[in-house]
């Protein structure tokens, strides 16, 4: 579980969270949902101690972010931001095995070896495991910075848009390997995502942001309703169920 | 079939990363054999004496230069800033005039060039770590603005040393020059001996955190996400590249393109992203630049020039190309 504590967050004098408490559940896919600049990757970050809160705790699996060594926390956490830009040349298996860092510290056992084998073969990409990042389509190599925070083997996983650059196919790729880690592999997934209707139709909770406050959250049902997408999105929406998913459309 | 023939064909063209080092491991010692034994001459004792103490000083500059410059980019995600370029080198040398302008070289303290040598290395090392770690921190490690603040604080060193050297006596300002050309014959024994003892214990620490500057490297979300205590990382490496930079410029003088130029050869050749390949070929790199320059302009060149220009010349067409590539 994921408790959030009266977290408040400036940037120079602009306030980017306000305020915001919420409980996150243990297991599923939570998705963060809101306009641009709602705060939701600044919460994303805060949580995964990319970037200190002004004011307020947070705790994942009891453990404060903000006092816990990094070290240990790196064991129970993993966060992926959405630009992942490398100097190095690697390959897909030299960058999933920077995922058993937090365990061995560089030196990888054979049990670390199964591990990325795994998380290989989880993400499809055991064919492509000695390519170079930069011969990889945008699509492979979003797949392959997700198996590397796979492979660190934590229960929580956050993610910055994991769909940004990604087509319709490879998009629904992601979802479902996400919802196959949630549902096999019991992890707790916590998502920044823009489109809607992928929220709707693949995660358990929503959290909806606006000017830097929780605003709605609840399951998908309750969030993906006219009168609430509206006042999130400050934009006409209307939702029609089909096959019994809810899609908004807003176009 | 024919996938098996490109693996195959990949797998001969490509050597290990250890076979490199080991490559250039032998090409630098046969180099630096060369070196000792060219032109050996009527008095062996005093030309092995002077050579050998020619050849450690490039050894130690070697690994200072190559070294510090592949930590600093690692720490810094960047590969065109180097730790001179950022004015640790000239924040140096305005710490040595300060000194010499303050404290008159007939004071016998002066003497000592150990006690010197320590003092301004402490102060150097102190000042960098703080400055250049307030700077990071301020500019939330954007590197377009650390280059552009680095650049000018070197430029605004370099003037405030310029300065008080015009209001020299004539005497210390001589005294002060011969420190500030980059020459490789000039650096006392003690001090070559002083800077091999702590180059060796720096080697052991960079040895053992080997693994953590390949995670640094990814840059700093990567780096805390794995686990790594992030700004405890940044200042132990800026420490570790400070004392590197001090020792490089207190045994011979500024050298800003030296670093620039074997780390980026290195990050082409080594065939491999962990340091633990890196910079042992940086450091080979820099040792075959350095004597075999030297060679080229002893008997090919017949001391036409200095190897320090030549190198200098060399990087900086090197640091041009990388900028506008970046542009």
């Amino acid at each position: 579980m994921i408790t959030i504590n009266q977290i408040i967050k400036h940037y120079d004098k602009t306030k980017v969270l306000d305020n915001v408490t919420t409980t996150i559940p243990q297991g599923g896919i939570t998705s963060i949902i809101g306009a641009n600049g709602a705060g939701k990757s600044t919460l994303l970050s805060i949580i995964g101690r990319l970037l200190p809160a002004d004011a307020g705790q947070i705790h994942v699996a009891n453990m404060d972010v903000a006092t816990t060594d990094s070290d240990k926390l790196a064991k129970y956490i993993s966060i992926l931001r959405q630009e992942n830009q490398f100097n190095n040349r690697l390959t897909v298996q030299e960058l999933v095995g920077f995922g058993r860092y937090p365990y061995t510290k560089g030196r990888l056992t054979t049990e670390d070896q199964q591990k990325i084998a795994q998380s290989l073969a989880f993400l499809n990409l055991t064919e492509l495991s000695h390519r170079y990042l930069d011969e990889l389509s945008g699509g492979q190599r979003q797949r392959a910075y997700v198996a590397m925070v796979l492979c660190q083997d934590t229960d929580y996983l956050l993610l910055d848009e994991p769909l940004n650059n990604l087509d319709m196919k490879h998009a629904v790729i992601m979802m479902k390997l996400l919802r196959k880690a949630a549902d096999e592999l019991g992890k707790t997934i916590i998502l920044v995502i823009h489109d809607i209707n992928f929220a709707s139709i693949y995660s358990d909770h929503i959290l909806a942001m606006k000017k830097g406050q929780l605003c709605y959250q609840g399951k998908p049902v309750d969030i993906m309703q006219s009168a609430i997408l509206e006042d999130i999105f400050d934009t006409p929406v209307t939702i029609k169920q089909i096959d019994s998913q809810l899609i908004a459309l807003y176009y | 079939m024919q996938n098996v023939n490109n693996t195959l064909e990949q797998k001969a063209r490509s050597l290990l990363p250890t076979q490199r080092i080991a490559l250039l491991g032998g090409f630098a010692l046969l180099m630096m054999v060369i070196f000792m034994t060219i032109n050996l001459g009527s008095n062996l004792t005093y030309i092995l004496w002077h050579r050998g103490s020619i050849l450690l000083t490039m050894l130690v500059v070697g690994f200072a230069a190559s070294v510090s410059t592949v930590l600093f980019q690692s720490v810094t995600h960047n590969r065109i800033l180097t730790p001179s370029i950022m004015g640790f080198e000239a924040l140096f040398i305005l710490i040595q005039t300060l000194i010499i302008f303050f404290c008159p070289i007939t004071t016998q303290f002066w003497l000592f060039s150990l006690i010197k040598f320590s003092l301004e290395t402490v102060l150097l090392v102190g000042f960098s770590v703080v400055l250049y770690r307030w700077l990071f921190a301020l500019v939330h490690f954007n590197i377009n603005m650390v280059l552009m603040v680095g650049i000018i604080l070197g430029t605004l060193f370099r003037s405030a040393s310029a300065l008080l050297q015009r209001l020299l006596d004539p005497n210390e300002f001589s005294v002060l020059q011969s420190r500030i050309f980059a020459t490789f014959t000039r650096a006392a024994p003690e001090l070559i001996i002083m800077s091999l003892v702590i180059i060796v214990i720096i080697s052991i620490i960079i040895w053992r955190k080997r693994y953590q500057f390949d995670v640094l490297s990814l840059g700093r979300n990567q780096a805390i996400n794995l686990g790594v205590n992030y700004s405890q990382a940044v200042t132990t490496t800026l420490l570790l590249v400070s004392i590197l930079v001090a020792i490089s410029t207190a045994l011979v003088g500024p050298l800003t393109f030296l670093g620039l130029i074997v780390a980026n050869i290195a990050y082409l050749i080594t065939g491999s992203h962990q340091h633990r390949y890196i910079l042992p070929i940086a450091f080979l790199l820099s040792v075959i630049a350095l004597v075999g320059g030297q060679l080229i302009l002893e008997y090919g060149l017949n001391m036409a020039g200095s190897l320090s220009v030549v190198l200098e010349f060399i990087g900086g067409i090197l640091f041009i190309y990388l900028i506008l590539k970046r542009l």
